[in-house]
């Protein structure tokens, strides 16, 4: 469960507004205009702007001021996921312990984590060696290894093709179904929201709605909604 | 912003202890700088202490300057250009070749301008068989010539960096609109180079009003002596503290000034930024516009070139003449170079860590902490050596630790160059991965150890080497402190040079060179070794 409790965030001229909950395992699409504050608020929840006021609560516990690599969120940024210097299996080492020094049963959790996004085999490259796809699975699989409850996507397939992104979003949707973990996911497109989201909240105007079904959603969309997809 | 830089600014995995060594690192800086001016100050005779021989020093040190900044950058300006327009084999080998005055020993350059246009120089040589009298260039036209040896290369690649930054549409719209060479100049390069020249201009300025060696080797008696040097010599030969502190007050009022204005005009400049890119042009393809441009571009190759080569010739031919006292000169010249090197990065790497992580969060902080890391630049090492002399003289003999306080004051010197490439290298770690590694947890030494320094690595080995090498060729404070047992090599060079012994100058003058060399280069490539992209 993830509360926002009347949460604020001013930058500026920049102001944002979120009071609502996500149910624990949900899977939430976040959709908007550009410059709407999508982004914001991911950040937000992962610590890095400082609401002005109200409460941040994952599973009943105030994070507000909580450090971001002490709060019980990972969130996939859209590029810079890893380090260019370390191998794809430190990469994903990192999610097990931040100095890197693994035991044997973090290697084989690694090895596993990599096995589980596709990667077998993979685990000495270095992300200049790899796809674009394949370096947002090298950040899934630490992700999936963190187990945090909740999982936060920032765009990171938006550079990938159809095709490709939607087998990523499959790969995600399995994921938080075997950690049961709940799911923020921004998008810009309409059709990533429908593939996975149970929930969807528009983000416009200064204020993130309270999430609402996604099927009702699109299939009766409010005028905010219409004006940004222009149907 | 102070609203905004609260808003992003708690510092979650980077506390407030991330940033001390930063600020302890700018602490020390000013005690250095303004300290030891404090000291100086308190120890000085007054303006009203300056005879008429001071004031012609600090006329002469105004007007070699001028002149070589302005000789300096007017040259330059064609010879950039013909680098932006052209396209020739060898034309990365000659733009390598513009940066290497940079880490050259001042001394041994000055060797290789005597051997070329001195009295007895191979110039001279030909003057005579010529039917003319031997040059002189002891004095203005020497001190001139050495500071446009070094400058030259400077200003032209801050010119060319300039030139590089119109974009390569400008020039095609130039095309398509069938401009004239003139046209050109009107409208895409002079306003460039109204923007460049002045700060160039400033930035040589400055470098020529604190230059040191090249006024105490080539300047002639008190009509052709530096501020700088009249320090050492009120210093080394009258023992006048007051008076070397009156001096070091003139000295640093001008320097002050220079300083100010080079921070008005002075574009930032950075080393080895795509200066080999390439822009193809339609508006230069006339016989005599390439004739031009290749005759000036030769002239400037020999013009480097001539006093190296010489160097090395005569080094290798003087090599059997080399004084044993060679061999400890060089173990304190490395000594010194490495210790001051390592003290350059750790300063560096404390106020980069520092700046990068305020920026965005304080960047009033940020941009004292790094006004604070180009203070030096406008610092008079004789000035910080009298004031340091003055604070020491009571507690210690300050000859004892005449190698410790060069180290010191080389590192101080060569922080600024350092913090060039140091700075926007840390900048980017923060930006591209500041918030992934806090979002991981990371913090502390194996933040440091696993996100920062393999990603900074290239930039400190390059900023380490420069600071070696050019510790590595100072004469500058150790001239101050240093006697015959604790001589560097170039003190050593100096002595050999001012009792004629040239051949085993020459000697010297080719070990310093390649000590130098190699310490550069053994740093900078350590720095890139295995470095991932």
């Amino acid at each position: 469960m993830l509360c926002l409790e009347k949460i604020t965030i001013k930058q500026g001229d920049f102001h944002l507004s979120a009071n609502w909950s996500v149910a624990a395992g949900q899977k939430l699409a976040i959709i908007g205009p550009s410059g709407g504050g999508k982004s914001t608020l991911l950040s937000t929840i992962a610590g890095f702007v400082v609401p002005q006021s109200g409460r941040l609560r994952v599973e009943g516990q105030d994070v507000t001021a909580t450090a971001p690599g002490a709060r019980p969120v990972s969130l996939l940024f859209q590029d810079h996921n890893l380090f260019p210097h370390l191998s794809v299996a430190q990469n994903v080492g990192l999610g097990l312990r931040p100095d890197l020094k693994l035991n044997q049963a973090e290697r084989d959790a690694v090895q596993s984590g990599l096995e589980r996004v596709g990667l077998t085999g993979m685990s000495g490259r270095y992300p200049a060696a790899l796809s674009g796809g394949q370096r947002q699975r090298v950040a899934l699989a630490r992700a999936l290894l963190r187990r945090k409850p909740v999982l936060m996507l920032d765009e990171p397939f938006a550079a990938l093709g159809p095709a490709l992104k939607a087998e990523m979003l499959d790969l995600v949707d399995e994921i938080t179904r075997d950690t049961g973990a709940t799911l923020l996911m921004v998008t810009h497109d309409p059709e990533d929201a429908k593939r996975i989201a149970d929930v969807t909240s528009l983000v416009s105007g200064g204020v993130a709605a309270v999430p609402v079904d996604t099927a009702e959603l699109f299939a009766n969309p409010p005028e905010m909604l219409r004006a940004y997809i222009g149907s | 912003m102070a609203d905004r830089a609260q808003q992003i600014g708690l510092n979650w995995a980077s506390p407030l202890a991330g940033f001390l060594p930063g600020f302890l690192a700018a602490g020390f800086l000013v005690l250095l700088s303004l300290g030891t001016l404090a000291v100086v100050a308190m120890n000085a005779d007054g303006l009203g202490g300056l005879g008429a021989a001071d004031l012609a020093a600090v006329q002469f040190t105004i007007s070699q300057a001028l002149v070589s900044a302005v000789i300096s950058v007017v040259l330059a300006v064609p010879v950039a250009r013909a680098l932006a327009r052209r396209q020739f084999v060898g034309r990365r080998l000659l733009i390598v070749l513009l940066g290497a005055p940079f880490i050259l020993p001042v001394i041994v350059a000055v060797l290789g301008l005597l051997a070329v246009y001195g009295r007895a120089g191979i110039l001279s040589d030909l003057l005579v068989w010529l039917g003319f009298q031997r040059l002189n260039i002891y004095g203005f036209s020497g001190v001139v010539l050495a500071h446009v040896f070094f400058n030259l290369p400077l200003a032209t690649r801050l010119i060319l960096q300039g030139w590089q930054s119109i974009p390569a549409e400008h020039f095609r719209l130039a095309a398509q609109l069938s401009m004239r060479p003139r046209d050109v100049m009107r409208y895409l390069e002079w306003p460039m180079l109204r923007a460049i020249l002045p700060g160039a201009f400033a930035t040589i300025f400055l470098l020529c009003v604190t230059s040191f060696a090249v006024a105490l080797t080539l300047g002639g008696g008190p009509k052709a002596t530096t501020v700088e040097v009249a320090i050492y010599q009120a210093f080394r030969f009258d023992f006048n503290l007051g008076k070397a502190a009156s001096l070091a007050l003139a000295q640093f009022g001008i320097c002050a000034i220079a300083a100010l204005m080079a921070w008005r005009l002075a574009a930032p400049a950075r080393f080895g930024q795509g200066l080999d890119l390439r822009v193809q042009r339609w508006d230069c393809a006339a016989a005599h516009q390439i004739v031009f441009d290749f005759c000036i571009l030769a002239a400037v190759a020999l013009f480097l070139l001539a006093p190296l080569a010489m160097v090395t010739v005569e080094g290798a031919l003087g090599l059997p003449e080399l004084p044993a006292a060679v061999l400890p000169a060089i173990w304190r010249s490395l000594w010194v170079a490495v210790g001051s090197a390592l003290l350059t990065l750790a300063l560096a790497l404390a106020l980069a860590q520092a700046v990068a992580g305020l920026t965005g969060r304080n960047d009033r902080q940020a941009g004292l902490l790094e006004a604070v890391g180009y203070l030096s630049i406008a610092a008079s090492p004789m000035v910080i050596g009298t004031g340091l002399f003055l604070f020491l003289f009571p507690l210690v003999d300050p000859v004892a630790l005449a190698l410790p306080i060069t180290a010191l004051v080389n590192a101080a010197m060569a922080l600024p160059f350092a913090l060039r490439s140091l700075i926007p290298a840390m900048r980017d770690v923060h930006q591209n991965f500041g918030q992934l590694a806090d979002s991981l947890g990371m913090s502390g030494w194996h933040r440091f150890r696993l996100v920062i320094w393999p990603r900074i690595r290239p930039a400190a080995g390059f900023s380490t080497g420069l600071a070696a090498a050019l510790s590595m060729g100072d004469l500058g404070v150790v001239a101050l402190f240093a006697d015959a047992d604790t001589a560097t090599l170039p003190l050593l060079l100096y002595r050999l040079m001012g009792s004629y012994q040239m051949a085993a100058a020459s000697a010297v003058g080719l070990i310093l060179v390649a000590l130098s060399l190699a310490l550069f280069w053994g740093f900078d490539r350590g720095g890139r070794a295995y470095a991932m992209s």
